[in-house]
């Protein structure tokens, strides 16, 4: 029944013949929309922003309310409601002082560090791979995991220190490499090491965190800016080799080659052709890995606990002796936001290219 | 000094490819593969604070034994009601639908003995995750961290990937302020999952919270969410979904704005409905897409913690409890083993899930568009 509404609207002689249904329910011509799906779009669009913006709305009234505001039932709008009080912004600035900055400062330094390293890594890696044919072998993988293996059970059920474990598992391996090696031909191809790098993405963290707790204590890295910084690269670095390797893919490759043909080594290439024309791609990637990282939780939980304590252990140690601590609380979580989104501006008409490409190809 | 700069580049021009390749490989080996590892010996011992140290002793599958019959059953199973008749019907219906899927595998003349094997193990553990949720959510059971971190998964993915999709559609069409909706719907990814927690409880209370008013209008003024075990897994998925319908919608706006637009013109012109031009122009461009974001969002999905732990704590009792943090509660008591198995079982559920969804549905869709 709306297609034959739909054809008889192009063809409308005049719009005084159009009736007062038509008007409202039919659009005017094939590329505007009628009124009233107009009047659902912006208000379905609207009630979205309102589900979107009122928590936040509500983090940043909460913050300027005193306890009593909050435990005599809901109060909305400062200054008719109720009086704005800036107790909370003054016990976190200064009461707090460096047990606000010092966790802020941490997760400043971590975040950005860990994703300026996954992106340089990731890329690298990306790059590498969309431009260069590998050809590793099946059997030293194979024998890489059982060296591997071998060393992980003597180091724990032998008692062997780990020093000398590693050592003698990484000679192991290299005497394979050079001796062995050459007698076997099966090899694994570029999407296979893409397949298998991707695929870390989907190791659960908690699985990996108790090993690499174990292992940070050994050397004793543990609560320090360089084992946070560290674990989340590699839990990133799935992401960015993802997303930048279909950009890579989509920069045409003739530049390179006369930057080749110029003597230019691969280095210089992949640093002053290949990443600027990336831009968007980079950008895009970066802002998403400095997200997740920015607000990781469970990793920081295990890996740190005083020294280099993050953001969100400080707004999750709110809740600690008297109850919830609602205001201070909401003071964190909005100057926690704020760095995302002056990002988010500075970098905002890349995100989405940067998000397609990467989800189009998979 | 200059001789080696040079002799430098040179090497490392010559050992570009491995260069370039390298750390990343060997920072995933050292933080994925040897954790990996080290972790799955874990899960085969048992951890003991001994005098001055500790105790790792090995005790075989006995960890994941007590996951799965033992004493810790009713925490991570789940505690299970009786199977009614009209549920082992179902179960059959199921089974039999997997049955079909590989015998139409079998006669498509392409099948090989990995893609065999393949589909079984997914027919095998599916079936098993549906007769487990049926066991334990009949009412008469209780569901366990496993069955709670599916509903997660599943529930959580479908709503955001249903609600993310509707909205992408309204903003896809000629309206203005495109852009304005999409930079204040972007906004919820930017916040901590630990701060949407908070927020969602001080939203959630029914006594102080802002909504507190409707509540009362509606005659539930007393009513605690925290204490009943659905409304409190409720609570916690709508958080998840608050978070990540964002991610949803603007990957799903940009690949509905990618598609050709004269293709849509001209079905209108031919006087196709709404429904029509989106089942059959609109969502065949977008199904890779989907595909990829659904993905994309299950393998997150799996890893929910921050949003049960602080929202209830994993309360009341283990209801809302996800796997990962039943792993972090565990390891809290110094189960360093129990923790690691809990770990395991989780890569185990997500492995499976997601290459299954992998090869036998976005691979489709990709196969379709191409």
């Amino acid at each position: 029944m709306s297609a034959k509404s739909t054809t008889s609207s192009p063809a409308q002689p005049a719009k005084s013949q159009r009736t007062l249904f038509q008007r409202i329910f039919e659009p005017k011509d094939i590329k505007s929309l009628s009124p009233a799906r107009l009047v659902m779009t912006y208000s379905i669009l609207i009630f979205w922003s309102f589900v979107v913006l009122f928590p936040l709305y509500w983090l940043l009234v909460t913050s300027f309310k005193l306890p009593i505001h909050v435990s005599d039932g809901p109060v909305y709008l400062p200054f008719i409601d109720f009086e704005p009080s800036s107790h909370a912004w003054s016990y976190i600035f200064f009461d707090l002082g460096n047990d606000t900055f010092r966790p802020y400062m941490n997760s400043l330094i971590i975040a950005f560090a860990s994703t300026v390293l996954a992106v340089l890594f990731g890329s690298m890696a990306a790059y590498a791979l969309t431009r260069i044919t590998y050809r590793p072998k099946i059997m030293s993988i194979v024998a890489f995991i059982v060296i591997l293996a071998a060393v992980v059970v003597a180091t724990i059920a032998a008692g062997i220190p780990w020093q000398i474990g590693l050592a003698v598992g990484a000679a192991l391996f290299v005497l394979f490499l050079l001796n062995l090696a050459k007698h076997f031909k099966r090899a694994l191809g570029n999407n296979d090491i893409l397949f298998w790098i991707i695929s870390q993405r989907i190791l659960p963290p908690v699985v990996a965190v108790l090993p690499i707790y174990v292992m940070f204590q050994q050397v004793g890295l543990l609560d320090t800016h360089f084992a946070l910084i560290v674990v989340y690269m590699a839990v990133n670095l799935p992401i960015v080799v993802w997303l930048m390797r279909d950009f890579f893919a989509t920069i045409p490759i003739d530049l390179e080659e006369s930057a080749e043909l110029d003597g230019a080594s691969r280095f210089r290439i992949f640093l002053t052709i290949v990443m600027p024309l990336a831009k968007p791609g980079l950008a895009a990637t970066f802002l998403l890995v400095l997200i997740l990282s920015w607000n990781e939780y469970l990793l920081a939980l295990f890996l740190s606990t005083a020294d280099a304590q993050t953001m969100p252990l400080l707004v999750a140690a709110q809740n600690a002796t008297r109850g919830p601590q609602w205001w201070y609380m909401s003071v964190l979580i909005m100057i926690m936001i704020l760095p995302v989104i002056a990002m988010t501006g500075l970098l905002q008409r890349f995100i989405t290219r940067g998000l397609l490409i990467g989800a189009v190809k998979g | 000094m200059s001789s080696f700069s040079a002799r430098f580049s040179e090497w490392s021009d010559r050992r570009a490819p491995t260069l370039l390749i390298l750390p990343t490989v060997l920072i995933i080996l050292a933080l994925s593969i040897y954790p990996l590892l080290l972790s799955l010996y874990l899960a085969l011992s048992r951890f003991k604070l001994v005098r001055g140290g500790y105790e790792l002793k090995f005790v075989g599958l006995s960890n994941f034994k007590k996951l799965l019959f033992g004493s810790q059953q009713y925490h991570f199973l789940g505690t299970f009601g009786r199977v009614s008749f009209l549920e082992w019907c179902f179960l059959a219906l199921i089974a039999v639908g997997f049955g079909l899927w590989i015998w139409r595998y079998l006669r498509s003349g392409k099948a090989g003995p990995f893609g065999l094997i393949g589909r079984m193990i997914t027919a095998t553990v599916l079936t098993g995750l549906v007769l487990l949720c049926l066991a334990v959510l009949n009412g008469k059971g209780f569901p366990g961290s496993l069955v709670v971190t599916l509903f997660y998964v599943f529930a959580g993915v479908s709503i955001q990937l249903v609600i993310g999709l509707g909205l992408a559609l309204l903003c896809a069409q000629r309206i203005q302020g495109r852009n304005f909706f999409r930079l204040i719907f972007f906004i919820p990814l930017m916040v901590t999952p630990v701060g949407i927690a908070y927020a969602f409880r001080m939203l959630a209370d029914v006594s102080k919270g802002p909504f507190a008013p409707i509540w009362q209008w509606l005659g539930y003024g007393d009513f605690a969410w925290a204490v009943d075990a659905w409304s409190a897994r409720w609570v916690v998925l709508i958080g998840d979904s608050w978070q990540w319908i964002p991610f949803m919608f603007i990957v799903l706006l940009a690949a509905l704005e990618n598609q050709p637009g004269e293709q849509v013109e001209a079905a209108k012109m031919d006087g196709a409905g709404g429904w029509q031009i989106f089942r059959d122009i609109s969502w065949p461009a977008i199904a890779p897409v989907v595909a990829t974001v659904v993905l994309i969002r299950l393998i997150e999905a799996f890893k929910i913690v921050d949003l049960p732990n602080i929202l209830t704590n994993g309360g009341p009792g283990i209801a809302t409890e996800s796997m990962t943090l039943h792993a972090f509660i565990a390891w809290r008591t110094q189960d360093l083993g129990g923790s690691s198995a809990v770990g395991y079982m989780l890569l185990f559920v997500t492995v499976v899930t997601c290459v299954s969804f992998f090869n036998f549905v976005a691979q489709k869709t990709r196969e379709a568009d191409a």
